[in-house]
Formats: structure tokens, sequence, C-alpha cells
């Protein structure tokens, strides 16, 4: 599958803007991520090892938080996994 | 510092935009790329804001249309370089909320005063650091490509 990386997080994925991995499911394809690149563990995960509540997974068009199986959901090598930071403020 | 390039049209749509929700926050996603001091932006992408409960002080974009805003990007050869929102009534700097919900750390952050329905004020902050626990913002200069409309931040 393809795991498209934002533009914060490129640096840490040797300057690329899409990695393909092989996983059987969404949590694995993010552990093949950053076992090729570690450095952008710290970034997706927080000191427990969840994905840090400002990072928005999202399995082609669907909101991974808000599929039946979350992150156990299976994927295929036609589906992308897109990584989008959460983008918010206010005066 | 970085420098933010802006065309003389998305600096007038990202105001305009301001001006068109006043007096609630705008809010949308700068395309352009990378120069090495800083963006080209090439493009402004108006977003909805989600944050409807409190519109005219808060603003969130859906992670579902970012999701669309960066396939289009990515499909037109440009990266997202920033966002844009705007202050009604408050200054253009940036406030405690927009940094703790700053996440895309080398991006810019362009932020508009809109005083009494009318675009003042044009900033750019540049979110830099590297993680989260040392993110900081910094002040962008932002270099209009059409000098005719007048300069930013007068």
């Amino acid at each position: 599958m393809t795991i498209y990386i934002p533009t914060p997080l490129r640096v840490y994925a040797g300057g690329q803007n899409a990695v393909e991995v092989d996983a059987p499911n969404v949590a694995s394809a993010l552990q093949a991520l950053t076992a090729s690149y570690p450095d952008l563990r710290k970034h997706l995960f927080n000191g427990d090892g969840k994905v840090r509540a400002f990072v928005n997974l999202y399995l082609n068009d669907e909101d991974v938080r808000y599929l039946p199986g979350k992150d156990a959901s299976p994927v295929n090598a036609e589906d992308t996994l897109s990584i989008i930071p959460s983008i918010a403020g206010g005066c | 510092m970085g420098i933010l390039h802006l065309t003389g049209a998305v600096y007038r749509a990202i105001r305009a935009h301001g001006e068109e929700t006043y007096p609630h926050e705008c809010c949308g996603a700068l395309l352009g790329k990378s120069t090495g001091e800083g963006w080209r932006v090439e493009k402004s992408i108006p977003a909805g804001n989600t944050r409807t409960d409190s519109a005219h002080n808060r603003y969130q974009i859906a992670p579902a249309e970012l999701v669309k805003i960066e396939r289009g990007a990515r499909q037109q050869g440009l990266e997202i370089a920033g966002f844009y929102h705007s202050h009604p009534d408050h200054p253009a700097q940036w406030s405690p909320t927009d940094f703790a919900e700053a996440h895309w750390i080398g991006c810019s952050y362009v932020i508009t005063e809109v005083a009494d329905g009318k675009a003042a004020v044009t900033n750019s902050f540049r979110l830099a650091g590297e993680t989260e626990e040392t993110k900081r913002f910094e002040p962008d200069t932002i270099i209009l490509e059409e000098e005719s409309i007048g300069r930013p931040g007068v």
C-alpha cells in the first residue's frame, strides 16, 4: 500500500511524499513505515506507543478511528493511507 | 526568519475570504513549493470552518477535507506550504490557541486581522522547531509577487 507523508514529516522519510509498504493492516503498515524510517516514530506516536491525538489517519477516504476494525483494518496493495496532522486554532 | 512568497491573487483571495466570513473566522490551505528559505505559494484553497460552535474565535479544517486538499496538491505537483485563517476584530498575531493547535512544523501560518469587516494586517508565522516539544512560531517576511497592491502588514 501507499502511505502519504505530510509536508512536516517528509524530512524524516528520506524526503519522500509517499512510501510503499507491504502490510496486512493499518497498524502493521505504520510499523513497517517506522521500521524503515525510525525518526518518524516520535512524531507519530506518544510515549505510550499510541498515535498522537492530533495525527489523523485516513485509509483511502475513511478516518481509521471510525472504521469497525480501527487500526486492525485490513489493507491491500491498492489502498492509500494518508497521515494528516490536524489544523485548528483561533484568536 | 523565513520568506513567504505570495502572488497578489493569493494575497487578495485570503483577505477577501476573511471579509466574506466576518464576523466568523475563515480558514484554508496554501499550496506551493519550497524555496529553501521558505515557500513560494501558488494557490490558496478555501476550506470550511467546522467550529460552528464558536466560529467567531475558533477554526478547524475537517481532516477529510485536508486529505482531499493534499491529494489535489500532489496531482498538481505542489505541496501544502501552510494554512491561513482570519482573526475577526483581533490582531494578526498568533494566539496561544493557534500555537497549541499548530502541528505542521516547517509550514507557514498566515493570519489576517479583519477589523469591522475589512481585512487589515496580514502576517505570517513559520512553525519552526523539530518536535511538538520544541516547536515555536517565528515571523515570516511576506514578499508579494505584485507590488502594486501594497505591502502586507501595513
